[in-house]
């Protein structure tokens, strides 16, 4: 790539800001699920915190993002505020959803957060739908579509790369490889030696970037982006990370090779990030330090005001399923 | 427009997939936001298999009549996307058994986004789809697979037997803020009719009273309403006064015209092309069991497909689906006789 972009002082910082956010919201979560407050299928994204912040820096409140059921760090990072979140994984009616979508479907149009799916590979072919939309409006909107490595093994993934290409939608599709489908390694899944490969089967731009390297994602995001905007179509993009923890919260993760996890966790980018950030005289100890105690406070508030907000009522159970309840 | 010309209007003859046609073409009209998807319903691709989007995308544009590649989670994907945007994408899955490549767009997401949103989007498209036996295509193109979305909260379905209410269907399901399915009955598409009204719509949930009896109630929907039709006339010859119930709309059904009709009648039947067990039929009957058991004076008869895969051999098809006969002598069973 020539021109690499290069993300500035204060867009680093931020980087970092929505990397620390997201691991201190993770361990928060684990927290206050293990303390029997909360019961929810969490889906850890620790370890893979550079993906989202390093595009979502690129991206405005006005871009699209489709994620899945591990999204709370893509959510986050596009702006998600914390109150909203916890409420909503607490199942009450301050939720972003009034707590009828849970942690799996978590939705928030004035961030862009359209739709989070439960279902592995749904975010792609709805993102083209996005895309779409703005083609036609030329509003200059991209969207991105989160989904892991598995993702790239059922049909929609191909449907949605196909479409993509032959309409030139401005759609980034972001792999996040974990090397993890759900208890299945990457290779033992996955014919292509990079996901990034297939892009080729469509004729648009594969892009293998070390996801965990938010100056190569930042690049990588940017160029993609860039290509959107401007009309040239879609890019994947097949971003190369780690997960730090079994597949759903409660997992074991015994399938998991230990002396790879460990270097994973050893090389863990979010401390990484934040000593580069210091080392280059971008940042100081102080400054990071103040601004994780912030990201602290703001956690701290959000999930006492979660626990302290009402449940839904019963009569939501009628709401929402068409516009007009005589439809039912 | 002067009352003869009016006359002349209303006497014109149209057919389902005309009707189909203007609805789109009136409805691309109206409103920007209107798109049409799906594959070769483009004017290149000669406007759709059965011709129904015909001359759409010359009049107004391919960037608006789109035809896709053979990718059903794709189309379906592409309108819940963009209708979350604020477009009303009718997407066309050719057939009604195609749709089970498309099932996790529609049943996870079509009809599911708005209340696990809270309310926050909404997926305002049509899924066009065309079905029914009567042209031997066998096993996996003429399922009539109504039961499993009406069984799916969140959409809509609807399944019109005429011109006009194909016509005033259309525009309604387009209007409609969520997702509704709209079933063409494809051996039916040429039949001639009277042509609709011009911008009339024909609400979703409403079904019309097409005969008034006083004996059996018989309510039916798409070509059944062919084969019922013949069987009133019969009935009546035989002393049997049948009131015939076009559904239009399968989910929601209009219960309160039904179970009207069934208080007067205190005998019905449920007539569909799709198999019968855990059909339509089984919940019309299950509601009019519940809301009238006491003024009843038989069981309510469902007749439907036989369960099997629709053959394909010419007199397995034919036996496959109810028939004229079949309606007369159920009717007839009912009424003791």
């Amino acid at each position: 790539m020539t021109n690499r972009a290069t993300p500035d002082t204060a867009q680093q910082i931020e980087i970092y800001r929505r990397m620390a956010l997201i691991k201190a919201n993770d361990e928060r979560s684990r927290k206050v699920i293990m303390s029997g407050k909360l019961v929810m299928p969490y889906y850890s994204p620790r370890g893979q915190e550079v993906i989202p912040s390093a595009i979502s820096v690129n991206l405005t409140d006005d871009d699209y993002i489709c994620t899945i059921y591990r999204g709370s760090h893509d959510q986050l990072a596009k702006g998600l505020p914390l109150k909203d979140l916890w409420a909503e994984v607490a199942g009450r009616t301050t939720g972003t959803c009034k707590g009828k979508g849970g942690p799996m479907h978590v939705t928030y149009p004035t961030k862009g957060i359209m739709v989070t799916t439960g279902i592995v590979g749904s975010s792609m072919p709805i993102a083209n739908g996005l895309a779409w939309g703005s083609q036609l409006k030329g509003d200059g909107r991209v969207t991105v579509a989160y989904f892991g490595d598995a993702a790239s093994n059922i049909g929609a993934f191909h449907e949605s790369l196909n479409l993509a290409a032959v309409w030139k939608l401005p759609v980034i599709f972001v792999c996040q490889n974990n090397e993890w489908g759900e208890h299945t390694a990457y290779a033992k899944a996955t014919s292509a030696t990079h996901v990034s490969d297939r892009a080729a089967a469509y004729a648009i731009p594969g892009v293998h970037v070390d996801g965990n390297d938010p100056l190569a994602m930042f690049a990588a995001a940017a160029e993609a982006i860039r290509r959107a905007r401007a009309g040239e179509g879609p890019t994947l993009i097949e971003a190369m990370t780690y997960r730090f923890h079994g597949h759903v919260f409660g997992d074991a993760d015994a399938y998991m090779d230990k002396d790879r996890k460990a270097a994973a966790i050893a090389a863990d980018p979010v401390p990484r990030y934040r000593a580069q950030l210091i080392a280059e005289g971008l940042a100081t100890e102080e400054q990071l330090t103040a601004m994780e105690a912030a990201i602290e406070a703001d956690i701290d508030e959000a999930v006492e005001f979660a626990l302290a907000s009402p449940f839904p009522g019963v009569e939501e159970l009628a709401c929402d399923v068409f516009a007009l309840e005589e439809a039912r | 427009m002067n009352a003869p010309a009016a006359a002349a209007v209303k006497a014109k003859k149209t057919n389902i997939q005309q009707a189909v046609n203007q609805a789109l073409a009136d409805a691309l009209e109206a409103d920007d936001m209107v798109l049409v998807l799906g594959e070769d319903v483009a004017d290149p691709e000669e406007g759709g298999v059965c011709g129904v989007t015909k001359g759409l995308s010359t009049r107004f544009g391919e960037h608006r009549v789109r035809s896709t590649p053979i990718s059903e989670q794709a189309i379906i994907g592409a309108a819940i996307g963009a209708s979350l945007v604020g477009f009303k994408p009718v997407a066309e899955i050719m057939l009604m058994n195609f749709t089970t490549v498309a099932m996790d767009m529609i049943v996870n997401h079509a009809a599911k986004l708005r209340f696990m949103s809270g309310g926050q989007t909404h997926v305002p498209i049509v899924i066009r789809t065309m079905t029914g036996t009567g042209f031997a295509s066998g096993g996996q193109h003429c399922d009539y697979l109504e039961a499993w979305f009406a069984h799916t909260a969140g959409i809509k379905v609807v399944a019109p037997s005429s011109p006009a209410d194909a016509y005033g269907l259309m525009r309604s399901a387009i209007d409609d803020p969520d997702p509704v399915l709209f079933i063409e009955n494809l051996p039916t598409y040429w039949t001639p009719a009277e042509a609709p009204e011009p911008g009339q719509r024909v609400p979703v949930g409403k079904a019309n009273v097409l005969s008034e009896g006083s004996d059996v109630t018989i309510v039916a929907y798409a070509r059944m309403i062919q084969e019922a039709m013949p069987a009133i006339a019969q009935l009546a010859a035989q002393g049997i006064s049948a009131e015939l119930i076009d559904l239009r709309t399968i989910a929601p059904w209009d219960r309160e015209t039904v179970l009207a009709s069934v208080a007067k009648t205190g005998r019905a039947m449920i007539v569909h092309e799709a198999v019968t067990p855990f059909g339509v039929g089984a919940e019309v009957s299950a509601v009019i069991h519940e809301q009238l058991f006491s003024s009843l004076t038989a069981p309510v008869k469902r007749l439907g497909g036989a369960f099997c895969p629709v053959p394909f051999s010419k007199p397995l098809e034919t036996a496959f689906a109810p028939q004229t006969a079949d309606i007369v002598a159920a009717a007839t069973a009912l009424m003791g006789q």
